[in-house]
């Protein structure tokens, strides 16, 4: 057991004040100056109103509460959008997508609108609120939407990236935010819609991540590089819909061995994704995951459960060098 | 229709034409159902008299220009009676009737249930019960954030109101004031399966309504003179403060004697070539009949 005062739970649902509100609430801080730009966004909360301070702050009347009603916010984001708004709805990724997937499919995605939901505290980041406050199935649901464009920031960086990036897609956009991640970006990078910035370059092995796994995967990358002397390949997998196909292709090929690293169940998500691709172009390669396995959970505080699944940077290393030892 | 014809509302229309109308409505649904193969026949005749009322008497309308930004909103939450709204659509102009050839045809954007994407002139796409009440609170907000003075109504069946997420939006409709939204429900007494309130029971409606803080107007929605009486007196879009419901008693099956007494059979069915003859012979049968007491 590691110190208990790396263990707590962290507050991340709240602005806090206007000072830190970049550092600790990037996706409120983003919407902020989206909205400076353009009169047509909104924010929208289901009793998620502090994490929007800023912006409630700055544009009072831009800001729409409905309550602990998920379902009826989805509906009610794709009528503003009928009407020519840019809805921005933040929700718990666990009620916010699993919750509405059919209202998001039928009233945002079917109708190519332009309603954005923000994902915060996805993954595991509820740690022991208990299982039902998960989302790590979240991926594999969005990304079989056919309009929807789907996003999972690497870091704080990352995330004010790809909420400008996205600001004017015509249709819908799922923005999963990890909450208290390692910086992996010291500024803000200029991602291309539906590419993976490669953020190591090795040919040993791939590893391919997003969100909270992207710091995991060049953290470890560093230490297999110093300490073992592997070279890995890596990329941040920031955009999940569309995908960079064309960098699977390419490295999975150059290294015959992927690794992939998500805070998602072994289903549906970046492993997913690469398994489909990989098999799709007929590539013969060696396929691992760091991700959630499909049993039922245990609860605990985030960093123990990360602990426990191997989503650290040692569990990394060791898949990584399970998987280039063969 | 060139863009900028607008019809107003409280467009005059006597009640013998918007009758005729309701029932021309339903001789052009069993054609396109006959075309189609299978259609929901009763649940459309249980409304013919409010959409006919409606689009050729309430809403304030522009044809040539279907997403015009001030045109009144009308979305079909129980978007199984699309086929009742297509010759309506087709018939104001805004495409060409040529189109009704198409109808459930694969590439057609007129089915069964209405598509915004595909269909000029529908506001919102449906088919999946108890969201369009949602919908329509987003597009009566968006009417009051840009200051504009349409009006949204929402047609819901009743057996649609036992979804929850209807409750959730009548909730937010009335929490934001939103006295541009009107809610009508054709309480036809009747679901899927059998009777509404034996499936699950939502009665008192006009009670509940009231209890989510709008105000409810329980009408004959076959009636003619009171749905347009109801409708020239809905409240000011631009200022008032409350939702309306209208709860609009009506007959599944309605004006076809024999689906009127068994409407459960007809919700989703195809007449035999018999019947059609039967139904056309009815209906136009009361049609000659109105025709007869205008001269």
């Amino acid at each position: 057991m590691s110190e208990p005062t790396e263990r707590k739970m962290v507050d991340v649902f709240s602005d806090i004040d206007r000072d830190t509100a970049l550092k600790a609430n990037p996706s409120g801080y983003a919407v902020a100056e989206i909205a400076a730009g353009d009169d047509r966004v909104l924010t929208m909360t289901a009793d998620l109103s502090n994490t929007l301070a800023e912006f409630r702050e700055a544009f009072p009347g831009r800001y729409i509460e409905l309550g602990i009603a998920e379902t009826n916010s989805v509906s009610v984001a794709a009528g503003l959008a009928a009407c020519g708004y840019v809805p921005y709805i933040f929700s718990m990724s666990p009620f916010g997508v699993l919750k509405t997937a059919e209202q998001w499919r039928t009233d945002a995605d079917y109708n190519h609108l332009p309603v954005r939901l923000v994902g915060r505290l996805s993954g595991l980041a509820m740690g022991y609120f208990g299982t039902s406050h998960y989302a790590v199935e979240d991926i594999a649901i969005a990304r079989t939407f056919a309009n929807t464009t789907v996003v999972s920031p690497a870091d704080q960086n990352a995330v004010l990236a790809l909420m400008r990036a996205t600001a004017d897609c015509a249709g819908p956009v799922y923005i999963r935010i990890a909450e208290a991640v390692d910086p992996v970006y010291d500024t803000v990078p200029d991602i291309a819609r539906g590419t993976w910035p490669r953020l190591r370059e090795g040919g040993d092995l791939t590893i391919a991540a997003h969100g909270m796994g992207v710091g995991l995967a060049v953290q470890a990358a560093d230490v297999l590089k110093t300490e073992h002397g592997v070279a890995a390949d890596v990329y941040d997998g920031a955009y999940l819909k569309p995908f960079d196909e064309a960098a699977i292709v390419d490295t999975a090929a150059r290294t015959g061995k992927v690794l992939t690293v998500e805070d998602h169940t072994v289903n549906g998500g970046i492993g997913a994704i690469v398994a489909e691709t990989v098999a799709r172009h007929k590539i013969v390669a060696d396929l691992a995951q760091c991700a959630l396995p499909d049993v039922d959970l245990e609860v605990g505080v985030p960093a123990e459960l990360y602990e426990y699944y191997g989503l650290t940077v040692a569990g990394v290393v060791a898949r990584a060098l399970e998987l280039v030892k063969g | 229709m060139p863009e900028d014809i607008t019809l107003e509302r409280g467009r005059p229309a006597s009640d013998t034409e918007l009758a005729r109308r309701a029932d021309w409505i339903r001789l052009q649904t069993i054609d396109l159902i006959a075309q189609a193969g299978l259609g929901h026949y009763s649940s459309t005749f249980s409304c013919a008299e409010i959409v006919a009322t409606l689009y050729y008497h309430a809403l304030r309308l522009r044809p040539g220009e279907p997403r015009w930004a001030d045109r009144d909103r009308f979305l079909l939450g129980k978007g199984h009676v699309a086929t009742g709204l297509w010759p309506v659509l087709a018939d104001l102009g805004f495409y060409d009737k040529a189109l009704l050839k198409q109808f459930g045809k694969v590439g057609s954007p007129l089915n069964d249930h209405p598509n915004m994407k595909l269909a000029p002139g529908i506001d919102f796409s449906s088919g999946s019960l108890g969201h369009n009440l949602s919908v329509g609170t987003g597009m009566a907000l968006a009417g009051r954030l840009s200051g504009r003075d349409y009006r949204t109504f929402v047609l819901t069946g009743d057996g649609e109101l036992q979804e929850g997420q209807v409750w959730e939006a009548a909730m937010a409709a009335s929490h934001y004031k939103l006295g541009n939204l009107i809610a009508i429900v054709d309480a036809n007494g009747f679901s899927g399966s059998g009777p509404t309130s034996m499936a699950m029971n939502i009665e008192p409606l006009g009670k509940r309504f009231e209890a989510f803080g709008w105000q409810v107007q329980e009408i004959d929605g076959h009636d003619i003179a009171t749905l347009k009486t109801t409708f020239d007196g809905l409240p000011d879009a631009a200022t008032s403060e409350q939702p309306t419901a209208v709860i609009a008693r009506t007959r599944k099956g309605h004006g076809v004697d024999f689906m009127e007494k068994q409407p459960q059979a007809w919700h989703l069915g195809l007449l035999s070539p018999e019947q059609y003859a039967d139904v056309v012979a009815e209906i136009t049968a009361r049609m000659e009949l109105a025709e007869g007491s205008v001269r």
